[in-house]
């Protein structure tokens, strides 16, 4: 490999690591990215909801050529029991106006896509390369060591978007090992299905398209979620719950044994029918929120998108977080590139301090108390969907019961279920968790 | 309900790298001997740990989706000798 020195080396071709390769090679600096997979993308996993917004900020006409799958018009939150649901569905045409927020991407196209404006900006990659660890001089980091011949690369200062696993920081000694109770695990599938099929079943016209959020008894009272997104030819179906709860689950039940499950609800299963699986994934999300957040910056390196732990869970955001944090990461190196100044802890801390100024250490300092709170509260993914679906279905079935003893039978069930201090606290851990 | 993983990760594309596994259990009797749970056996989404009949577990990584799930959730013992396969190699998303 290269002998020559760059001025920083991205690791990893995923959102954060594209966004700060770009920013970077758009400003003129000699930039290395380095990609363990064929080509960018085939390491990736996302669900996968693309924010307009992050991008646009580096690549303001991006709608033009990448790879968009359908905007989202149809927002949808599902609380599940075993047999029905209880649901909000939010559509508004306003949604039909371009320029567009949100859509449904594919990963590993879309990441291809994003690879290729960042050669065209000037950065060197090189694909099929796994970093095997950070070159230190003492504290310093100044490059790193691939798994090929004379794999040593030295630059001024090293990005991390490596992902969730952040092997490089842990194993230089920037933090520790990842707590089971502040990552998600999640597995998802890809359904082939006629375009036309998909915008009769869920009610959309060509382009427009619906996400459903679910959660509940299919969870098996663990944490988590379920999804099911319209790509254009596709639906992609998956579940995802904390990993210390798949651990702690009595009824050991496999990741995909809940996929499985979810595809078969009563629900679900009209909407996927006849769906050819054509791949199977699974991904660790960090959502341990703003505790959870390592230091991420020191001598010669900076930590961003999902390496550094940053995504909202609230509110299923992470790869606008990752763009982000690409991007800010890459703006403190070319300010500290102009003034002139060494790649160190101290000139790198402007870093933070435009994560802390940024939406994304406001949002998740929103929301530093919800982990904890989900973490104590079970009964919120369990006993409250149940309950639900349970009064729904006691309101609505006409059986000559008067509706006032319908609604004394309601009360009674939550009452019976979390007593009157059970609801008034759980009330108030949301309202905290939210305010 | 009983579902069989191999079929869907058949539909993965994967470049196995013969000979050399990414992951490995870094002594066999810390999981047959003093790991109670073996979770790793359950919580793997490609299930390439299994509990064998006389309380070892093996380990598999053709099919790793590579989400280091095992890893983290082996924290009492810290057993699993975890590594990203060599470049090129292991899962190759063709969706992601």
């Amino acid at each position: 490999m290269s002998k020559e020195k760059f001025d920083a080396i991205v690791v990893g071709a995923g959102p954060s690591g594209n966004t700060a390769a770009y920013t970077l090679a758009k400003a003129g600096l000699k930039v290395l990215q380095i990609e363990r997979g064929e080509y960018p993308g085939s390491k990736n996993v996302q669900g996968a909801i693309l924010y307009a917004d992050a991008l646009e900020k580096v690549i303001p006409d991006f709608r033009e050529d990448a790879p968009l799958e359908r905007h989202i018009i149809e927002q949808r939150v599902w609380v599940l029991d075993d047999n029905s649901f209880v649901g909000t569905h939010y559509r508004s045409d306003d949604y039909n106006k371009p320029p567009y927020n949100r859509y449904t991407i594919i990963r590993a196209q879309f990441d291809k896509w994003f690879s290729s404006k960042v050669r065209e900006a000037g950065a060197l990659l090189i694909c099929e390369t796994t970093v095997e660890e950070l070159l230190m001089d003492g504290e310093r980091c100044i490059g790193v060591r691939c798994d090929r011949q004379g794999g040593e690369v030295y630059a001024d200062v090293v990005i991390l978007a490596d992902g969730v696993n952040s092997t490089l920081a842990r194993k230089a000694g920037f933090h520790g090992e990842i707590e089971a109770r502040n990552v998600a695990l999640a597995v998802k599938e890809i359904l082939f299905l006629p375009e036309e099929v998909i915008q009769q079943r869920f009610n959309v016209k060509e382009e427009e398209g619906v996400v459903i959020e679910m959660m509940g008894t299919v969870t098996e009272g663990m944490v988590g979620t379920g999804f099911l997104y319209t790509n254009k030819e596709s639906l992609t179906i998956g579940v995802g719950c904390l990993l210390s709860d798949f651990k702690a689950n009595p009824q050991r039940t496999a990741p995909y044994a809940l996929l499985e499950k979810l595809k078969a609800h009563p629900s679900i299963a009209p909407l996927i029918e006849g769906g050819e699986m054509k791949e199977y994934c699974a991904h660790l999300i960090p959502e341990g929120g703003f505790h959870a957040v390592p230091k991420v910056y020191g001598e010669g390196w900076m930590i961003v998108g999902d390496s550094g732990g940053f995504v909202n869970a609230a509110h299923r955001e992470g790869s606008n977080l990752a763009m982000t944090t690409g991007r800010l990461a890459a703006e403190t190196v070319i300010a500290a590139k102009a003034a002139n100044q060494p790649m160190t802890a101290k000139v790198l801390k402007a870093y933070k301090d435009r994560l802390d100024a940024s939406f994304v250490m406001k949002d998740l300092h929103k929301y530093r108390d919800m982990p904890q709170v989900l973490h104590s509260s079970p009964q919120f993914f369990t006993t409250y969907p149940t309950l639900v679906n349970r009064a729904a279905k006691t309101m609505f079935t006409v059986d000559g019961v008067d509706k006032k003893a319908k609604e004394k039978e309601i009360l009674g069930s939550f009452k019976t279920a979390r007593r009157w201090g059970g609801l008034v606290g759980d009330a108030f851990k949301l309202w905290r968790a939210f305010r | 309900m009983h579902v069989n993983v191999e079929e869907k990760l058949f539909q993965n594309r994967y470049k196995v790298d013969h000979g050399r596994p990414h992951i490995r259990i870094k002594d066999a009797n810390v999981c047959s001997s003093d790991c109670q749970s073996q979770s790793c056996t359950y919580v793997c989404p490609a299930s390439c740990y299994k509990a064998e009949g006389n309380r070892t577990v093996t380990l598999i990584t053709d099919g790793c989706l590579e989400c280091g799930s095992c890893r983290v959730i082996c924290t009492e013992h810290a057993n699993v000798a975890w590594e990203y396969p060599r470049g090129g190699h292991g899962i190759l998303f063709k969706f992601g």
